[in-house]
């Protein structure tokens, strides 16, 4: 089979190609999972990139993305394929044939509705598949994954197996909501994305914010640093921090000052006790104490 | 092994290197990372793709396809150090971290060249370079310092059966980082010629804090490399093998490992939300409710055509923990109290006390504070708990409760104590639990020792556990969810 990626090195200029920093860990993943022809389990705090990364991937091969959103009470017919019992009831009453006949018939690939997963399966263009959130799915509906996952075959009972022509490159993406199981897990390669560390986001606020200067950029991935090793309720997410630099970059700021940082804190925390509390930390021995908004 | 055979057929060329991954994968299973068959094989599948000298892409690669949990990632982090820090099974000394064109004393030499070719550095020099350094975030310098230090300072001698964390304490002893931070802000203040601003000395405080922490790493990871040279990694790997966040025991956690405790739980409370909340809804379906039935068949003219269920109401219990919070077992009350509240919603009323040998209701400082942690921590400071000594008196502590709150305990209550029942020889004030449990729903007493400890010296634990619904021993975070699971 030919591989998609020639070296680890050419995945992370690849990504980079399309506006995604890959750090080491990420380049390595998305190439091992190339050589091993192995799904991508993404875990990690929300806002760090794990469904971008899927899209980044997709868009440097050139395939398509297919996503299957995951939410509670997805089942069969969802996520794998569905019959389409309209079309069928029509066939039956359209024509007077015996009944062997049409019974075969109405189970054949015209009456397939195919779903996302059953469509990466059998797409013959080059597909990404992304199973977003696979963590609100039950524990009993995870099962519904594990055939697919490992074998990259779906099985319709009516039809037969449907195997796959290609493999496609598989990203499973999880915030750790509960304890995905053993099964899915041990198919999976793992990785998980934690926030940036300074230089990396300071790299990714550069790259995805226009006109923002080096220097402010620097101030804004260091603020945002300090600020994640408070004990938070919702620590500020990278499109947060992106949000906040683009919030500055509008307002004509230069150079981030208490004062700018308390009147554009509520772009990078959204509970009013963290706000509260991050303003307390960073403007400590001022004895103005920052009029910040309620 | 069938994982070794399996990887004798792969390609023989590559054999000390997958039996060395076995040994890899036999020490991650015995500290205690579920690694299955699949995953070694997984890994050997790996390991031929990524070259061994990229070792940051290698170690992802093994990562990857063997540690599927994140909590674990610190005892893997571990463990391939020990096993593949080395370059080939002699060490040089400096040798192992350095990529081949740099060498460790020709990054330190020639900031000292007064001194001459050869001539060791002397104390001065090594902590002027080190601020530099640490100024600069100058990071192969950063090493370099680390590696001389650990050289000289830790006085490692082969065969030593001592372990790595005496030699860091004695290689950072002589680096005094203590004032250092101090000393660096200074001097970015003097060189900035204008007082920071809070913002910006924070800024910078955080910045010389990675700083220094990472000089503290550096310099762990030379030791250690050292002592694996010293030692074989199967050794040095088994004296580093530290317990999973989830299997540390609350009354003997470092403070790093309280870190990780920390971080641990409000995944873990989250997840029991889940579960507790999944279960509610699944559990809400009863029996047939043949009365029911009958009349609402009534309107269908004796056609039972639409069943009646008579369906469970959860009961939602009052809770009420009272928890010790004296010395040792104060980590234990912090995070049981904040897993409670974390779960609060799953409860109708939560209220909690702590006590040392004086005893006060702390619920208002949760119901007042958003933030759970923050409660906990002021629970410290501001619950009124010492009466005569600040020595644990369940006794006394106890009767307070009965006293003031006896009355406020009724059938829908569940209370929760929290404590080793270490007394301290007082007297036992037993028979309030008796009453507690005469008049409450059920009482469960939470111990955070081994069942093995109780009952010995000033643990009476039996008096109190005749009077309990049921007593648990809880001493990770392990013992915790799973006490919390069956019995909401």
């Amino acid at each position: 089979m030919a591989h998609r990626f020639s070296s680890v090195g050419a995945v992370r200029d690849g990504l980079d190609g399309v506006q995604y920093l890959a750090d080491e860990g990420i380049a390595g993943v998305v190439y091992l999972a190339d050589r091993l022809a192995k799904p991508v389990l993404v875990e990690g705090p929300a806002g760090t990139g794990k469904t971008q990364l899927a899209k980044s991937v997709a868009e440097m091969c050139g395939a398509r993305l297919i996503r299957l959103q995951c939410y509670e009470g997805i089942d069969e017919a969802k996520a794998l394929y569905e019959w389409n019992y309209k079309k069928q009831l029509l066939r039956i009453q359209a024509e007077s044939q015996t009944w062997d006949e049409v019974s075969d018939d109405i189970f054949s690939e015209e009456f397939l509705l195919t779903r996302p997963l059953l469509e990466a399966i059998r797409a013959s263009d080059p597909v990404v598949l992304l199973v977003d959130e696979v963590d609100r799915v039950e524990v009993e509906t995870e099962a519904l994954l594990l055939e697919i996952l490992s074998d990259y075959q779906v099985s319709i009972p009516e039809l037969g197996t449907i195997e796959a022509t290609q493999i496609p490159l598989v990203f499973l993406t999880s915030n750790n909501t509960r304890e995905l199981s053993e099964a899915l897990k041990r198919r999976c390669l793992y990785l998980y994305i934690d926030y940036p560390d300074l230089q990396r986001e300071r790299d990714i606020v550069l790259t995805k914010v226009p006109d923002i200067s080096q220097s402010l950029a620097d101030e804004v991935a260091r603020i945002v640093r300090s600020v994640r090793q408070l004990e938070l309720k919702k620590a500020p997410s990278v499109s947060e921090t992106l949000d906040w630099a683009r919030t500055l970059v509008l307002l004509g700021v230069e150079h981030v000052d208490a004062e700018t940082a308390a009147e554009t804190v509520h772009t990078l925390l959204k509970y009013r006790s963290d706000i509260e509390k991050a303003l307390k930390e960073f403007s400590a021995g001022d004895a103005r104490s920052s009029g910040l908004p309620h | 092994m069938t994982a070794q055979t399996a990887a004798t057929g792969a390609g023989t060329a590559e054999s000390p290197l997958l039996a060395l991954l076995g040994g890899f994968i036999a020490e991650l299973r015995r500290a205690g990372l579920p690694v299955s068959l699949t995953e070694h094989l997984d890994a050997m599948e790996a390991v031929r793709h990524i070259p061994l000298d990229d070792r940051e892409a290698f170690k992802f690669a093994l990562a990857a396809t063997l540690v599927k949990h994140h909590a674990h990632w610190r005892a893997f982090e571990t463990v391939f150090e020990v096993y593949f820090s080395l370059r080939g099974a002699e060490y040089e000394p400096g040798d192992g971290a350095w990529a081949d064109d740099v060498d460790p004393s020709e990054l330190l030499d020639p900031r000292s060249e007064g001194k001459g070719g050869g001539e060791p550095l002397s104390d001065e020099d090594l902590a002027r370079l080190l601020f530099a350094a640490l100024l600069r975030g100058d990071q192969a310098q950063l090493r370099a310092v680390a590696w001389r230090a650990v050289q000289r300072y830790a006085g490692m001698e082969p065969g030593r059966p001592v372990g790595g964390t005496y030699y860091l304490y004695r290689t950072l002893r002589n680096l005094a980082l203590d004032d250092l931070l101090e000393r660096l802000l200074e001097t970015i203040e003097e060189e900035a010629e204008r007082p920071l601003t809070p913002l910006e000395e924070r800024l910078e405080r955080d910045e010389l804090e990675s700083r220094i922490d990472q000089l503290r790493q550096e310099v762990e990871a030379e030791i250690r490399r050292r002592l694996v040279a010293d030692r074989g990694a199967e050794a040095m790997a088994r004296t580093l093998r530290k317990p999973l966040p989830e299997d540390v025991e609350f009354m003997h956690a470092t403070r790093e490992e309280m870190e990780a405790l920390r971080k641990a739980i409000d995944p873990l409370t989250r997840k029991l939300a889940a579960r507790l909340s999944r279960r509610r809804r699944h559990a809400r379906r009863g029996v047939l409710d043949f009365r029911r039935t009958i009349r609402q068949s009534l309107s269908y003219g004796g056609v039972p055509a639409e069943p009646r269920f008579r369906y469970k109401r959860p009961a939602k219990p009052e809770i009420m923990v009272i928890a010790d919070i004296s010395g040792s077992v104060a980590a234990f009350a912090r995070f049981t109290l904040h897993l409670v509240y974390a779960i609060s919603s799953h409860f109708s009323k939560v209220r909690s006390f702590v006590f040392i040998d004086g005893l006060d209701e702390v619920t208002n400082l949760f119901e007042t504070s958003e933030d759970i942690t923050e409660a906990v921590h002021r629970v410290n400071t501001s619950a009124d708990v010492v009466w005569v000594d600040g020595h644990s008196d369940y006794g006394h502590a106890l009767g307070v409760f009965w006293d003031r709150y006896g009355a406020s305990v009724g059938p829908k209550t569940t209370v929760m104590v929290l404590g080793d029942a270490r007394n301290n020889y007082h007297a036992s004030g037993s028979w309030v639990m008796r009453e507690l449990h005469r008049k409450a729903r059920r009482v469960f007493w939470l111990n955070p020792e081994p069942r093995s400890y109780w009952d010995t010296g000033d643990s009476i634990m039996s008096e109190y556990s005749t009077h309990c619904d049921g007593t648990f021993e809880v001493r990770t975070l392990r013992h915790l969810e799973r006490f919390v699971e069956k019995t909401f």
